[in-house]
């Protein structure tokens, strides 16, 4: 209550003038200039987008001159970038920008992220316990293959869940007993994890599937039709029908957010990734913590690598070794978000938006398409190295605990 | 990595004389034993896996004996020089897939010595294919010794520039080299994607739709000294991995340079107090380690082993880059250990897909999958070597329980 009174007494303009403030507002400007060009607005001149973007540019060097670096470098990372796309924008022909620009990207985007949320927050998971889990990618994949074969022989999409669930629970399971109590190093257990996914999976699609597609008609996770938003307006055609997956994930991020840091056991989870000896001291089972949070991890990714395979993209087929490293892009949005739910939700879509604006310039050029998947790879690089702020890792984030 | 494993004191156990501990000794100077177990178990479970789904341990006895005929090691028992012989074209081949793994190996064996754990060997070998075959199709009609010098520095140096990237990053603002380098795998191999891929700079000149790279001009071919010559022949590549080896051994144990290399890997806050510049060291040896991946990949373009070209589709397919990873660890990342870790996968890689890809015993897919489930194995396992320890010292330790009381306090605390 308190609080919240005296952040009303204080006047308008000491709010306004607080950094982080600033910071933020930096930054939706520069997205906003970005946005002018492009519909539904479409200014069709290159004023609008300069004008904004040089007021973000302008909050954002403010900023880092009051300290808050992070920010201040964001703001002014997309201050720059609102400008350029909003002139990309400007100089190209309305059709194309209606094509490239419609409320599909955003559709798009919120399903190419629905597997990096899942294994970034399963990550989060994993890493805030103290155990690295680079064999997202493989649990993925296992979740991926064992996801069809369930809602093919179980006959329907919740088999397929729960089997994917529980192969990828299985699996972080085998990599917890290495990682945990055989103490061996985390990075090559969960390098082994991600082979033996690819030869597990690909060995049973030969010997079941016989290197085949699934069969159609493979029971498929349903999407979920708001009532009241359907037909052709922008908000239909982004959100009116997205996959019930997509929706968990949304739901996921808030959970996690709350089961982190609004929770004993959330407290007792960090503890455990941050100092384990003193978690161990003040009575926590630092073990017990660590294999439940790397077997939710493996449940977690699965349910992203169902996705792939019985998502709206997969269409009920799986693809030898159809991961393709997003496990290893879940893990950079993670890193990127800097080990805390919204930040890699927000990376996440950041690379899944990166993915389908590659979609929809294959239209145009193919290779200037594959050129563009690099991005979510640069900007995580860019992020590792500091220069729009450190990231900071679990204190205890990849040593085995030997207990005493 | 150097965890030695709750194992009792060497010299006690060498005094007692039996096989055992002699093998207890050399585990401790980092012996053969867990990487000799692993592969028998990683072998006996992707048996287990054949025989189950075939339901026949015959099959699954059948199909390792055609891995290893596969892999033309059959070729030991009748040895004719005569290629068209079927076992030494296999063995050939096998020979072939061991020159590239023994430089991926080298390169992450090379980076652990030094405390780092380069996962960016599959990249930076790209960077070294990429570069080998852009200059060797743009110097066309060069002397040859000098187009093939070129070629296989210039590859070597951008590899080492494209790893040196995560070592100067791990250098200054502390970046995992484990995240740093997943990254820069993934941009090379779009960028070598894109390169390659249908309107890329470097896509096949004559054919525009095709979406592979130029042949390597006949200048900068390596030479093939057995085989078909320029027919997927065993290139002097071979002796210049050979050479790779001896060069790592030297380098790590007889210099300076190696020294601190080690120094820095065994304990980077001891060496740093001992006067030896940490950050220096991370950089020089990424760079070395990215070298090595870089050399795989120049001798691979200019060997021929990939055809003198390499199309966008290869990409996805190519793994030389992290199979080395289990290679180096299987080699307990030692010079001569690495050389045997990749002969091992060279056989299973060319004898599971090719051997078997001829075999009615097994679905040829099925072969190559197992390859890949041997090679997980090898690496979940090796990297838990105190399972293995903890089983052959809980042996021992039941063999003579209360001997010396003192023994198992002593262990804990090591």
């Amino acid at each position: 209550m308190s609080t919240w009174a005296a952040r009303l007494d204080n006047p308008l303009s000491a709010r306004l003038r607080d950094p982080a403030a600033t910071g933020a507002l930096g930054i939706f400007l520069g997205a906003f200039a970005a946005f002018l060009a492009i519909p539904p607005i479409e200014a069709r001149t290159v004023t609008w987008p300069i004008v904004v973007g040089i007021v973000a540019v302008a909050l954002g060097i403010w900023t880092v001159s009051r300290g808050r670096r992070r920010l201040g470098w964001g703001a002014v990372a997309a201050g720059v970038l609102g400008i350029a796309l909003g002139m990309l924008a400007t100089r190209s022909s309305t059709e194309n920008l209606g094509s490239a620009f419609d409320a599909t990207l955003v559709a798009q985007t919120f399903s190419f992220a629905t597997p990096l949320v899942f294994g970034s927050i399963a990550g989060m998971f994993s890493e805030r316990s103290g155990v690295v889990n680079i064999g997202l990618e493989g649990m993925m994949l296992m979740g991926a293959f064992w996801g069809v074969y369930g809602a093919d022989k179980g006959g329907s999409w919740v088999v397929g869940l729960l089997v994917a669930a529980g192969v990828g629970g299985l699996v972080a399971l085998v990599y917890a007993f290495f990682a945990i109590h055989l103490r061996s190093d985390q990075i090559v257990g969960g390098t082994g994890v991600n082979f033996l996914a690819v030869g597990i999976t690909g060995y049973f699609f030969v010997e079941l599937y016989h290197n085949n597609p699934v069969p159609n008609g493979v029971s498929l996770l349903p999407n979920v039709r708001i009532p009241g938003l359907s037909g052709t307006g922008f908000f239909a055609q982004a959100i009116g029908d997205l996959n019930i997956l997509t929706w968990a994930s949304f739901a996921l991020v808030i959970l996690a957010y709350v089961v982190l840091f609004k929770t004993p056991i959330g407290l007792r989870i960090r503890a455990c990734g941050e100092h384990p000896r003193a978690a161990d001291t003040v009575g926590i089972n630092v073990y017990a913590i660590r294999y439940g949070c790397v077997v939710l991890s493996g449940i977690l990714v699965a349910l992203g690598g169902i996705y792939l395979s019985e998502g709206p993209q997969g269409n009920g087929s799986f693809i030898f070794n159809m991961t393709n490293g997003r496990g290893f892009i879940a893990l950079a949005a993670m890193i990127f978000g800097n080990w805390r739910p919204a930040g890699a939700f927000g990376a996440a879509l950041l690379f899944g938006f990166s993915s389908a604006l590659a979609l929809k310039l294959q239209v145009y050029s193919s290779s200037a398409a594959t050129l563009f998947q690099i991005l979510p790879y640069v900007l995580t690089l860019i992020a590792v190295a500091g220069v729009i702020g450190r990231t900071v890792a679990p204190a205890a984030d990849g040593k085995p605990y030997v207990r005493q | 990595m150097t965890d030695p494993g709750p194992s009792p004191s060497p010299e006690q156990a060498a005094a007692a004389g039996t096989l055992a501990a002699r093998i207890a000794l050399k585990q401790r100077a980092g012996g053969i034993l867990v990487p000799v177990v692993t592969v028998v178990f990683a072998l006996v479970m992707s048996g287990i896996v054949l025989a189950a789904t075939q339901h026949s341990v015959h099959t699954a006895l059948v199909a390792f004996q055609e891995i290893f005929d596969g892999a033309g090691l059959n070729w030991i028992f009748h040895p004719t020089t005569n290629l068209i012989d079927i076992s030494a074209y296999n063995l050939s081949q096998t020979l072939l897939q061991t020159t590239t793994l023994i430089l991926t190996g080298l390169s992450v064996a090379f980076a652990f010595r030094c405390g780092m754990f380069n996962i960016g060997g599959q990249g930076q070998y790209f960077v070294g294919l990429v570069v080998a075959n852009w200059l060797g199709v743009d110097f066309a009609g060069m002397n040859p010794f000098a187009h093939i010098l070129l070629c296989i520095v210039a590859g070597t140096l951008a590899a080492a520039a494209w790893a040196g990237i995560a070592g100067v990053l791990k250098a200054t603002v502390g970046a995992h080299e484990v995240i740093s380098t997943i990254m820069l795998n993934w941009i090379a191999f779009w960028v070598a994607s894109w390169l390659f891929g249908a309107g890329g700079p470097l896509q096949n000149s004559t054919q525009p739709t095709v979406p592979v790279s130029n042949q390597v001009s006949s200048s900068a071919r390596l030479p093939d000294f057995w085989g078909a010559q320029g027919f997927q022949g065993v290139h002097v590549g071979l002796f210049i991995a050979l050479a790779a080896v001896v060069v790592f051994w030297v380098l790590l144990n007889r210099t300076t340079l190696g020294y601190e290399v080690r120094a820095v890997g065994f304990n980077p806050d001891a060496a740093a107090y001992g006067g030896i510049n940490v950050k220096k060291n991370l950089v020089r040896a990424m760079a070395i380690s990215g070298a090595f991946a870089g050399l795989a990949g120049a001798l691979d373009m200019l060997g021929g082993t990939t055809n003198y070209q390499f199309g966008q589709l290869d990409i996805p397919f190519s793994q030389v880059g992290f199979i080395g990873i289990a290679v180096a660890l299987l080699g307990r990342n030692t010079a001569l250990g690495t050389l045997f870790g990749a002969l091992l996968f060279g056989s299973l890689l060319y004898g599971s897909f090719h051997g078997l890809g001829s075999s009615a015993v097994i679905q040829p897919e099925l072969a190559g999958n197992l390859t890949y489930i041997i090679q997980g194995l090898i690496v979940l396992f090796i990297g838990a070597d105190v399972l293995i320890l903890y089983v052959w010292n809980s042996r021992k330790k039941l063999r003579r329980p209360p001997a010396n009381p003192a023994q198992p306090a002593k262990a804990t605390a090591a």
